[in-house]
């Protein structure tokens, strides 16, 4: 099943939208800079920058999915052996 | 249009909510038994929560025409505390047989705990003791991808488990489409903040198909928005979806994954 809106329509009720969350990002890096310590060190924002490197990525997954692995934890499938389960 | 919410908990909300709800459309729902917002100290605390899930919120919902079903289970935060969740286990039996019940839930993971997968497998045992469906909670944020192939590792791993009669919850992205191929029934919650949105669950439903594919609000005492099934039937229309699609997911899925369960008797409104 697609979606049975096509492309021009989804960009036309959406471009204000995307736009808006684009500009939420940057003003939040932008308070990152501003407050005073350095976070570059945490790997939160090595992720965040990963994500955002993902947004401008063509590949045959989509955005999203890649995006919520990103930030997930890694499934091991010896899990129960190391619980002993 | 009339639809089902399948994951919300209604103890957390008020009767204003339940008239909402009624004014909107929702006609029956599901209430799993969840995590209050602190642990409980004993096993007695968790048989008047069964009470209520049971006896009250059943003829509070009539008040509106909603009908009313629960799943009963220690949740997988509680589950932690291992003692506790035995006693729990242990007494559920004496709630099976209540008209509103519909199985064992939601049980799942939390943190993905050694402890959490113990007490998991002992509620599925229990469901298979007494041929109960099961309604899974899987985890939030980070901890979700890897607490979801846990528990289809636990699911899978035991033949007596049929998939049909399994809904595992809150399913985003990453994680629906592995939920349904095995077999299962997959719901997407729809919370405001963090989780899916009814734009992305919108989505999800276009890339993975509506078969065995439900929405539910998980409303309860955080922040959450009860009425976010009505949103989603709202997104879809707005994407020109048929009537017919729609109502597939919001009141045929939940009807037709219910119906597995001895104690389902939902009366279509006239
Ligand atoms: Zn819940």
């Amino acid at each position: 099943m697609s979606i049975p809106l096509n492309s021009e329509q989804v960009l036309d009720r959406e471009y204000l939208e995307i736009r808006g969350k684009i500009l939420e990002l940057a003003a939040s890096l932008d308070r990152l800079e501003r407050a005073a310590g350095c976070v570059n060190e945490d790997n939160r924002m090595n992720l965040i920058s990963q994500g955002l490197q993902i947004l401008l990525q063509e590949t045959d997954q989509t955005k999203a999915a890649q995006i919520q692995m990103l930030f997930s934890r890694v499934y091991d499938d010896t899990w129960r052996e190391q619980f002993e389960l | 249009m009339y639809y089902f919410d399948p994951h919300i908990h209604m103890v957390s909300r008020t009767t204003d909510d339940y008239e909402t709800l009624a004014k909107m459309g929702c006609v029956g729902m599901s209430e799993p038994a969840f995590w209050a917002g602190f642990d409980r100290g004993s096993v007695d605390s968790f048989r008047d929560y069964f009470r209520q899930l049971t006896d009250f919120e059943p003829k509070r919902a009539a008040q509106y025409g909603i009908q009313h079903y629960t799943w009963l289970c220690i949740n997988a935060k509680e589950a932690e505390n291992v003692e506790l969740s035995r006693e729990v286990i242990k007494m559920i039996p004496e709630f099976l047989d209540k008209p509103n019940v519909l199985g064992i839930g939601e049980i799942g993971l939390n943190k993905n705990t050694k402890n959490e997968s113990t007490i998991f497998l002992e509620h599925m045992e229990l469901a298979i003791q007494y041929n109960q469906q099961i309604l899974i909670h899987t985890p939030h944020l980070e901890d979700k991808y890897q607490g979801t192939r846990m528990i289809l590792d636990m699911l899978t791993g035991d033949s007596r488990i049929d998939p049909a009669r399994v809904l595992v919850d809150h399913v985003e992205e990453h994680t629906a489409r592995e939920v349904l191929d095995r077999g299962f029934w997959a719901g997407m919650t729809l919370y405001p903040v963090t989780k899916c949105t009814p734009q992305r669950a919108a989505d999800i439903i276009e890339m993975c198909g509506a078969e065995r594919l439900l929405v539910n609000s998980a409303g309860d005492w955080g922040p959450s928005k009860p009425t976010a099934v009505p949103d989603l039937i709202l997104e879809m229309r707005r994407r020109g979806h048929s009537e017919a699609l729609i109502r597939k997911v919001v009141y045929d899925n939940p009807i037709e994954f219910f119906s597995q369960s001895q104690n389902f008797s939902f009366q279509h409104p006239e």
